[in-house]
């Protein structure tokens, strides 16, 4: 007990177990499957966000156009969908029956060569990931090798998704235009509007989520996250230690990308459509706003990041509809400015020596404080690792950005 | 030109920055197992001539071997992994990684993207480490975050971090800035141990520095070689005394 103890204490996967509990067991025994129906849309940004904490937070490339990953992984799983949605018999008024819909109003007699191996599940499987990837790839490669970076890295992200935007809105016949790719309704048989299908796909995001940062905290943990965060700190240092760090740039980026495209797709499951209007800029800049808002060097914060706007958006856009780019515009700038490591780092720097000064003390802290692990072992043990992080926090302010990028 | 003997053959290069010459159609040439010491004023060049060797600046003209291999038109990775290390002037390591962290990340294994994925730090990599960690005098601070090091022990830091990689060639720049007097002692041994079996390029400007550790002393002057020989050559040359010596 003592030693997985430990060993969830130094690879910080405490505060997964806790979030894997709030995920799998307290929010669908807390909410009905609508609300759970929300929390899963939601869930399909946390992809984006620890992507972006990879990426953003660890590899300190900053990309504004995450929505072009989600969008293509939300459009590829669409597209399969549509196609299913799309049978002889139920599109039989149309001009020309067997294609998606909105190919037949817009006067197209046959499916378009590209669409076609989106009529196999496996294949919309491997394209979920692999066209983000590939486009990530030849985008990010192009930049980093030519040691693009920073803001113009971000402008050319912008780029992407602008000119994505336009071209899925403009080849109406071909993507469904503004509107969409809509009218989901079965996969492989399966209806996936029914209640228990949401709750499933819920229950199947939110593992996937939860495996997802497992994945990124072993990279996190591996040499190439150290190295991710060498680069930030002192680039040439690492280029002039033999390392090509282009390439470490390209596969951040790259993983970002498919993180994201999974979201998407789970994103089309749940909710039933894709549309442009996850793909842009606007969105795109959202999504860094979650991870912004989390902490950008916490995976789990991350997460809790996206969860939170994401409820405030809902509530407030249905309140307040004209003041809601403006809160959200001014919670951006407040988070980076005054908290710049979000959420986690507040927790970092306020709750938890809070936490440790508490099991301190002599006298049973009690449960009040809703400390993130139960202690269940002699009170010596937990003490004497509480001291430890004490006493780190106390030597040196400056091991505050070391603290919170140890932590998930 | 032919093959040579020598570690570093540096042929007529010359890099020009929006029609200033910064290095001047320069020659020099540094032996197997040899400590070269360059000096000169502010602005000579000596810098640049590192960042070129190195690949950081690319060369307008000239040619620039290493054991022989052309190096001006390699990417900068793939000169530090042909064998040669540069420590920049202002220690440049990484602060918010311990010293342990520091020195393994600096291990040459594992240098690909998928390599660094699968790299363990096994008893090869911990021996070296100890090994470095014991000739640089940071063995009690493996565990330190390397933020917390003082000016002297950041610069040994990085040198660590070059040994590391048993660079065949290992050129400093002005290591020794900002250090106190006891410091600059124990980093003269440093370097006259690690020159043992490699070939050291060291700027410095602190003449009784030079005079401990140089096997040859080359000056420049702007971005050309203004003298080159023994330390007591140099110091008695008109020349050196009128631009560099006589201030
Ligand atoms: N990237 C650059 N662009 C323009 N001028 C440069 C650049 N790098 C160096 N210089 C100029 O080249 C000259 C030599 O600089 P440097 O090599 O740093 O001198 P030293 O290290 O000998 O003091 C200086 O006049 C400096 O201003
Ligand atoms: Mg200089």
């Amino acid at each position: 007990m003592d030693a997985i103890k430990s060993w969830l204490g130094r690879s910080g996967l405490a505060s997964v177990a806790i979030l894997a509990v709030l995920l799998l067991v307290v929010f669908p025994l807390a909410m009905d499957s609508f609300r759970l129906n929300l929390v899963g849309k939601y869930l399909t940004y946390g992809f984006v966000a620890i992507g972006l904490v990879m990426l953003w937070g660890y590899g300190g490339v900053l990309s504004l156009g995450q929505g072009v990953f989600f969008g293509l992984g939300g459009y590829a799983m669409a597209m399969f969908l549509k196609l299913e949605a799309s049978d002889p018999v139920s599109t039989k008024i149309q001009s020309t029956p067997g294609i998606p819909d909105f190919m037949d109003w817009n006067q197209l007699t046959a499916l378009p060569w590209w669409w076609e191996p989106f009529n196999s599940f496996a294949f919309t499987l491997f394209a979920v990931v692999a066209v983000p990837v590939l486009l990530a790839f030849i985008v990010s490669y192009a930049m980093f090798k030519r040691r693009v970076g920073g803001v113009y890295f971000a402008i050319i992200t912008q780029a992407v998704a602008l000119i994505l935007t336009v071209l899925i809105i403009g080849q109406q016949g071909y993507t469904g235009g503004v509107n969409g790719i809509t009218d989901l309704k079965t996969l492989m048989g399966w209806d996936i509007r029914t209640d228990e299908a949401k709750t499933l796909l819920y229950f199947l995001t939110a593992a996937l989520l939860l495996g997802a940062i497992l994945l990124c905290r072993w990279i996190q943990l591996s040499k190439l996250g150290t190295l991710l965060l060498a680069m930030r700190d002192k680039e040439d240092r690492v280029r002039f230690s033999g390392y090509d760090v282009s390439m470490f740039k390209v596969f951040a980026f790259c993983l970002a990308a498919a993180l994201s495209a999974i979201g998407g797709a789970m994103f089309t499951l749940q909710v039933g459509f894709m549309s442009p209007s996850f793909v842009g800029i606007v969105p795109s800049i959202e999504m860094v706003i979650f991870a912004a808002v989390g902490g950008r060097m916490s995976l789990v914060g991350a997460v809790y990041g996206a969860l939170l706007v994401n409820f405030g958006k809902t509530y407030f856009s249905e309140t307040f509809p004209d003041l809601w780019l403006f809160l959200m515009a001014g919670l951006f700038i407040g988070v980076v400015m005054a908290f710049p490591n979000g959420l986690a780092g507040l927790y970092e720097s306020h709750v938890k020596p809070w936490l440790a000064r508490r099991k301190q003390a002599p006298a049973p802290a009690g449960t009040g404080g809703e400390p993130p692990a139960p202690t269940t072992e002699p009170a010596h043990k937990p003490a004497t690792v509480a001291t430890a992080t004490t006493a780190a926090s106390a030597t040196s302010p400056s091991l505050g950005t070391k603290i919170s990028s140890q932590s998930v | 030109m032919s093959n040579t003997d020598f570690v570093l053959a540096v042929e007529d290069l010359t890099v020009s920055f929006d029609g200033f010459k910064a290095i001047d159609n320069l020659n020099l040439y540094v032996d197997r197992g040899e400590l070269r010491v360059i000096i000169g004023p502010n602005g000579a060049g000596k810098t640049t001539l590192l960042d070129l060797i190195c690949g950081k600046t690319k060369a307008s003209a000239g040619s620039i071997k290493f054991k022989n291999q052309e190096m001006t038109r390699l990417p900068e990775h793939m000169i530090v992994r042909a064998g040669i290390g540069r420590k920049f002037q202002t220690p440049s390591i990484y602060e918010n990684l311990t010293v342990f962290k520091n020195l393994e990340v600096s291990y040459p294994r594992g240098r690909g993207v998928f390599g660094a994925l699968c790299f363990k730090c096994d008893d090869a990599v911990q021996a070296k480490v100890d090994e470095v960690a014991g000739m640089i005098g940071l063995a009690d601070c493996l565990d330190l975050e390397a933020g917390l090091l003082s000016h002297g022990q950041k610069q040994w830091l990085e040198i660590g971090m070059l040994l590391m990689q048993d660079p065949e060639l290992l050129m400093l720049d002005e290591p020794i800035a900002g250090m106190s007097a006891r410091e600059r002692e124990l980093t003269a041994d440093l370097l006259n141990r690690i020159c043992q079996n490699r070939s050291v390029i060291v700027i410095e400007h602190d003449m009784d520095f030079v005079a401990r550790i140089a096997h040859k002393v080359t000056v420049m002057h702007q971005g050309k070689i203004l003298a080159e020989g023994s330390m007591d050559k140099i110091r008695s040359d008109p020349r050196v005394i009128d631009v560099y010596l006589g201030h």
